[in-house]
């Protein structure tokens, strides 16, 4: 197993290299000048000129890269213009709620969409197998922030049970985690169900009946771990939903996050923090992978001698 | 007899996404003859009307016709959802091709290139995009385009790595075919279809990333109406108008409802093989 997390880990490398250099080229091809933007529009062409060479834009683009790449690498994402703070200090300031929402997100998939995708794959042509293909079928079309304006109408301003906007307290995270959670759900429960069925059919869990296990001990000792990795398979495939939802969310509730951040930095045309938000994500996606990569080293011991 | 079922139901769900989908390229094509009033002529005289004669859906907070708005928005979220794939697929089966059919340093350079833009969470790389080329609906388009091609470039490659060494491209190469003709004649007919069903796939996923933008309001420039833009306006008036909100939500999930039960269906009638890859 520790060989197998070096490997990955040595694998990554390439991979941010490749990444923080496509986002350098992005970030190039920016239309408006950064200089002139940090200045204001009313600046001299030597104040201009003198914050072009204080952030090394004069300089050969080939040497601009190299020191991109080495400050991205030691977490060094420049300087935001409207904070005028360094990107990743604003950032850091942003950054709980928006892992604290994607947190419970994960936690509220695992908790309904397992059990669910269990139950109903149990009785395959029971109420629940239905009930869970429409459901997940309905949920892949409705999109998250439509369905969190459907929840904030509902239980916040008209049934009064939760606050419909805002960051204060436990309470406040229920309907954006609802609204994020409800696809991944779906997702996972029919995951579940699809990898439970196929599991059901192997020699061993014929084995395990045979010998007299009991139901639950044959479903829960045997049949649960192998059902897994397609799941985690799936969950890994939603991280860019998941970030991405997230982002959406936090806009729509008006949450104090990462996401509503580079919004807002879109907004005011804080070119670094953008960019240094999208290597935030782009960062967090990777970090999800790779436990995702982990995870099958743990559940599926073939993957690690590979 | 329990086959038969079987392929009927998977029938009737590409049919109806069919309809679903070929009814909202209708509105968008008509839109213009069926609107009932002009999409963007403000009478705040007449604001947030209820559902009454000549306004069946009622008027938003500046009066104008919410019929009309809904129609004009689907012209301009389809226009971008489609312009954005043609986009897509116009990058993604060139390079798939190259990268499939060819191997070799192209297939690496173009495949660590898709995957290094797969790592960028889908709306992050659109925002980011948005952020550089200006809000409008150009790029939105691009957007779309930008985050849908590496998916269909993998795709692309997978077909063509299936068929590279395929009898009848071996056979066209033994009587003489250059390689470009092989691709052309050969290769491109026989991935098309399997293609065109994981981009209408894709499509829902587009359309989603484009009213996400709007909703952000990143996307199109008022007063153009837009699904996403309209929910957007919609939120100052949950507390008084909460009606405001539920048809443009409901028009999305449709139309990506019809987008993935024509693909689903679509999938599984013509190829089984690429079932859980799209």
């Amino acid at each position: 197993m520790g060989r197998y997390a070096v490997f990955r880990l040595v694998r990554l490398i390439p991979q941010v290299l490749l990444v923080v250099t496509l986002l350098f080229v992005l970030f190039r091809l920016l239309p408006g000048d950064p200089a002139q933007l940090i200045a204001g529009l009313t600046a001299s062409a030597a104040e201009v000129a003198r914050i072009r060479h204080q952030l090394g834009l004069d300089r050969p683009i080939w040497v601009q890269y190299g020191a991109f790449l080495v400050q991205a690498v030691q977490g060094n994402l420049g300087q935001s213009i409207s904070y005028g703070l360094p990107v990743t200090t604003v950032v850091a300031a942003h950054l709980a709620p928006t892992v604290e929402l994607m947190a419970t997100s994960v936690a509220l998939t695992v908790v309904l969409g397992i059990p669910a995708g269990v139950l109903s794959a149990v009785r395959p042509h029971g109420l629940l197998g239905y009930l869970s293909t429409l459901v997940s079928v309905v949920f892949l079309a409705v999109p998250n922030f439509w369905l969190g304006l459907l929840l904030v109408e509902w239980l916040a301003v008209r049934q009064h049970l939760l606050p419909a906007v805002g960051w204060s307290g436990p309470a406040s995270l229920v309907l954006p985690t609802l609204a994020i959670a409800a696809r991944l759900v779906a997702l996972v429960a029919r995951m579940t169900r699809s990898s439970m069925l196929d599991v059901s059919f192997e020699d061993y869990v014929r084995t395990a009946r045979a010998k007299g296990l009991s139901g639950a001990r044959v479903l829960f000792g045997h049949m649960l771990k192998p059902t897994l990795p397609p799941v985690i398979t799936v969950i890994g495939l939603q991280a860019g939903y998941l970030l991405g939802g997230a982002l959406v969310i936090e806009v729509l509730f008006a949450i104090p996050g990462v996401g509503q951040l580079m919004v807002t930095g879109v907004a005011t045309r804080d070119y670094p923090l953008v960019q240094g938000i999208t290597l935030f994500y782009v960062a967090a996606f990777m970090l999800i992978n790779l436990l995702v990569d982990l995870s099958y080293g743990w559940l599926d011991p073939r993957v690690r001698y590979a | 007899m329990k086959v038969k079922v079987k392929v009927r139901a998977r029938d009737l769900t590409a049919w109806i996404g069919a309809l679903i989908v070929v009814g909202f390229a209708f509105v968008a094509v008509a839109g213009h003859w069926l609107e009932p009033a002009n999409p963007t002529a403000e009478n705040l005289a007449a604001a947030l009307l209820p559902p009454g004669p000549g306004h069946p859906f009622g008027t938003d907070p500046l009066g104008r016709d919410i019929l009309s708005r809904l129609i004009a928005a689907t012209a301009v979220d389809l226009w971008i959802t489609g312009a954005g794939m043609v986009a897509a697929l116009a990058i993604a089966v060139p390079a798939g091709l190259l990268a499939g059919h060819r191997g070799g340093r192209w297939d690496a350079i173009i495949t660590s290139l898709s995957d290094g833009v797969l790592t960028f969470p889908t709306i992050v790389l659109a925002i980011a995009i948005v952020s550089l080329l200006g809000m409008g609906t150009t790029s939105l388009i691009v957007a779309v385009a930008l985050t849908t091609a590496p998916q269909l470039v993998r795709i692309v490659r997978g077909l063509a790595i299936g068929l590279r060494d395929a009898p009848f491209v071996e056979g066209a190469r033994a009587a003489g075919s250059g390689e470009a003709r092989i691709l052309g004649r050969h290769v491109l007919p026989n991935i098309i279809g399997s293609t065109l069903v994981a981009a209408s796939l894709l499509a829902s996923q587009a359309v989603l990333i484009a009213a996400a933008l709007g909703f952000l309001g990143l996307g199109v420039r008022p007063p153009a109406p837009e699904w996403g833009t309209m929910l957007s306006d919609s939120r100052s008036y949950l507390l008084t108008d909460p009606s405001l909100m539920v048809l443009p939500g409901a028009c999305i999930a449709l139309f990506v409802l019809g987008l993935n039960m024509l693909g689903d269906g679509l999938r599984d009638a013509l190829d089984p093989k690429l079932r859980g890859r799209v």
